[in-house]
């Protein structure tokens, strides 16, 4: 079984909730990512999601963009990003996702990036812009080397897509709560929960809220419905504060706490 | 491999093409392709199409024997006058049967990018004639280029949201776009403006834009009852070049050359000539040639002409280069400006930055294309233009 789905599992059992928190790799620096992969992993993340910077990422918000474009002029790679996670995972366990945009894997070849992520312990990947009807040749890569593929559900998602979507994902559906772009929201899409339960009634997977969710109560308002809860703008934008004023991750780590309470 | 005028279901012309969309936006462009492939075969929307596009656009357009510059060059060529379209490009032939597609989709708000402005124009003009909200997105190095455009696009009623990021160029402009149509989806249809992006568009945008060759091929054979040699247009995504091929790809010994914006040469780095320093990527929506860094993050581009700034090209051009049936080069911005100038002198004709490009190539290689019929898509006209040349002028002087 791989380490995402035990992770969902475990978590059950105890009546929890998966926290999944995002960064951005290599924003503004690697030294930097080093450092927060640590804050997460050492108070409270179930699983880390890491952010593979693109050059046009059409689905995220100005605050991801923004943390996209400081971390390539520091010239981050998948290389590099694959380094930093294998250096991580001497130190922690807690399973990685690479969550990204299809072209920097396609341009490393999907082959060879199965083999090298593997080696340095990468546990899952979600490509934005890659549907199920493209997503046979990365997923076969993927599959080889006993890395999971995880695929979005959104709110305009329909019974047909879910079927498209059931026969390619695993470890968990990656819930978008809104029709839009990440960063965080006041409120989420209206019918939301009504569609969680339609995801759960057609593929036998855990769901994990992600896209906008900008405070613990927004956690706690939709808890009973899910298994899992990712943030990412909204630690991000901690992070920002936190690095003008030259504190040492204190509002992110206040911050962070709190969202993993809710969820434990 | 043959060539097949129809991608596959998936939208693939050979290995190019397919559809890289986040799942947000499956919905959408499955109702667009359901309704695209319904209203190709519907006769009501074909002729309400062909009424706009004869009585308000103005087709047919010209086929134009250039006497002076044939003369000058020792070729033979015609201009197919697209620059004579309502709004002054062939961006109309699209952008209106795409609002029309919304209108029957029933949409109530279209979106766009730009890049020339030609587009923004296009869309503008036909989301005002048709009653749909619109909105257009924009780099701001483009707004400033493209200035007049701006301002035709807000006369239109149109909203123009000015994009800073990036190269705040044709490309950003189109993240920004998907951005805004994944927030809308449910009223929103984005027209996009090339052959580009997730299928269907590539096979969309060709079949709107293919009345132009359609028309080509009866006049050339009319005029001068034969084929022609070669048929030259420009390539920024593809959707001029596309429209005049597609009627000529059946003939085989009738040259197809596409030209990209060459800026200030390969050596430089600063250019848009995809198919002479790009290779294969996965890129807004599709997989085709792609200006890249060996990391595979999109370059920044450079062109004198807005239109053509773009750092990939549309599927089918990569299939038809691929099976050899279509060859792709480019002209620098310097005989850009030599094609403008010159078409203007010698045949009263402002040519747009984008068409330049067509005719400085010509020009560059007259030697080869000596004795020979040639049909050159001129997609539109230079108004747009004259301020940033201008400029340029003066700059050189
Ligand atoms: C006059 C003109 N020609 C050509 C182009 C390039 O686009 P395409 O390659 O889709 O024809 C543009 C784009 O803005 C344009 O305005």
């Amino acid at each position: 079984m791989n380490k995402i789905t035990k992770v969902f599992e475990e978590l059950l059992k105890k009546n929890q909730k998966a926290f999944i928190p995002y960064l951005t790799a290599g924003d503004p620096d690697i030294e930097t990512t080093e450092k927060i992969l640590e804050l997460y992993a050492s108070n409270g993340a179930d699983i880390i999601e890491i952010g593979v910077p693109f050059s046009d990422p059409m689905a995220d918000g100005p605050v991801i963009q923004a943390a996209m474009e400081r971390a390539l002029k520091n010239s981050i790679s998948l290389k590099k990003i694959l380094n930093l996670v294998s250096n991580f995972k001497k130190k922690y366990s807690t399973p990685i996702i690479l969550m990204g945009y299809l072209n920097p894997f396609f341009s490393y070849g999907f082959e060879k990036f199965a083999k090298d992520a593997k080696a340095s312990g990468v546990d899952g990947i979600l490509s934005v812009d890659l549907p199920p009807e493209e997503a046979t040749p990365f997923y076969k890569a993927l599959k080889n080397q006993e890395i999971i593929s995880i695929f979005l559900a959104t709110p305009v998602t329909n019974q047909k897509r879910l079927h498209a979507i059931q026969k390619f994902a695993e470890g968990f559906i990656y819930m978008v709560s809104v029709a839009g772009v990440t960063g965080e929201r006041k409120n989420l899409d209206e019918g939301l929960i009504e569609k969680i339960q339609e995801v759960k009634k057609t593929i036998r997977l855990p769901v994990a809220l992600g896209f906008g969710i900008s405070s613990p109560e927004m956690i706690q308002k939709y808890y009973s419905h899910l298994d899992g809860f990712i943030v990412g703008s909204a630690l991000i934008n901690r992070m920002e504060n936190d690095l003008k004023n030259q504190s040492p991750f204190e509002e992110l780590k206040t911050f962070f706490l709190s969202l993993a309470k809710v969820c434990h | 491999m043959k060539y097949k005028n129809i991608p596959d279901q998936n939208g693939y012309f050979g290995d190019f093409g397919g559809c890289f969309v986040s799942e947000t936006l499956m919905p959408a462009i499955e109702e667009l392709k359901e309704t695209f492939v319904k209203m190709r075969k519907d006769k009501k929307f074909q002729n309400e199409l062909k009424s706009y596009l004869k009585n308000y656009v103005g087709r047919p357009t010209p086929l134009y024997f250039a006497e002076k510059l044939s003369k000058k060059f020792q070729f033979k060529l015609y201009l197919k006058r697209e620059d004579l379209c309502h709004t002054g490009a062939h961006k109309i032939n699209n952008a209106l049967a795409q609002v029309l597609l919304a209108k029957k989709m029933g949409k109530t708000r279209v979106i766009a990018e730009t890049g020339a402005g030609q587009h923004g124009v296009a869309t503008a003009t036909a989301a005002s004639l048709l009653g749909l909200k619109c909105r257009v997105y924009m780099g701001t190095e483009d707004m400033r280029r493209q200035s007049l455009n701006v301002f035709r696009m807000q006369l239109l009623g149109t909203e123009v949201i000015g994009i800073d990021s990036g190269s705040k160029t044709l490309k950003d402009a189109i993240n920004e776009a998907f951005r805004d149509w994944v927030t809308h989806v449910k009223d929103t249809h984005y027209v996009l403006g090339t052959a580009f992006g997730a299928h269907p568009y590539p096979y969309m945008v060709r079949e709107f834009m293919s009345v132009i060759g359609t028309e080509a091929y009866k006049q050339i054979k009319k005029a001068e009852k034969r084929l022609p040699d070669a048929v030259i247009a420009c390539v920024g995504g593809g959707s001029n070049a596309i429209g005049i091929f597609s009627s000529f790809i059946k003939d085989k010994k009738v040259r197809l050359i596409g030209v990209e914006a060459g800026g200030k040469g390969i050596e430089s780095g600063l250019h848009a000539a995809r198919f002479a320093g790009g290779r294969v990527g996965v890129f807004q929506g599709t997989k085709s040639y792609l200006l890249q860094d060996e990391n595979g993050q999109a370059l920044t581009t450079h062109s004198v002409s807005a239109g053509l700034d773009y750092a990939s090209v549309g599927p089918e051009h990569s299939f038809l280069r691929e099976i050899k049936r279509a060859s792709y080069s480019y002209a620098t911005d310097e005989e850009a400006l030599n094609g403008f100038s010159t078409l203007a002198k010698e045949e009263g004709i402002i040519p747009a930055l984008e068409s330049s490009h067509a005719v400085g190539y010509l020009i560059s290689h007259a030697e080869e294309f000596k004795n020979q019929l040639i049909i050159l898509n001129l997609s539109g006209r230079g108004d747009k233009d004259v301020i940033q040349v201008k400029e340029i002028m003066e700059n050189m002087q």
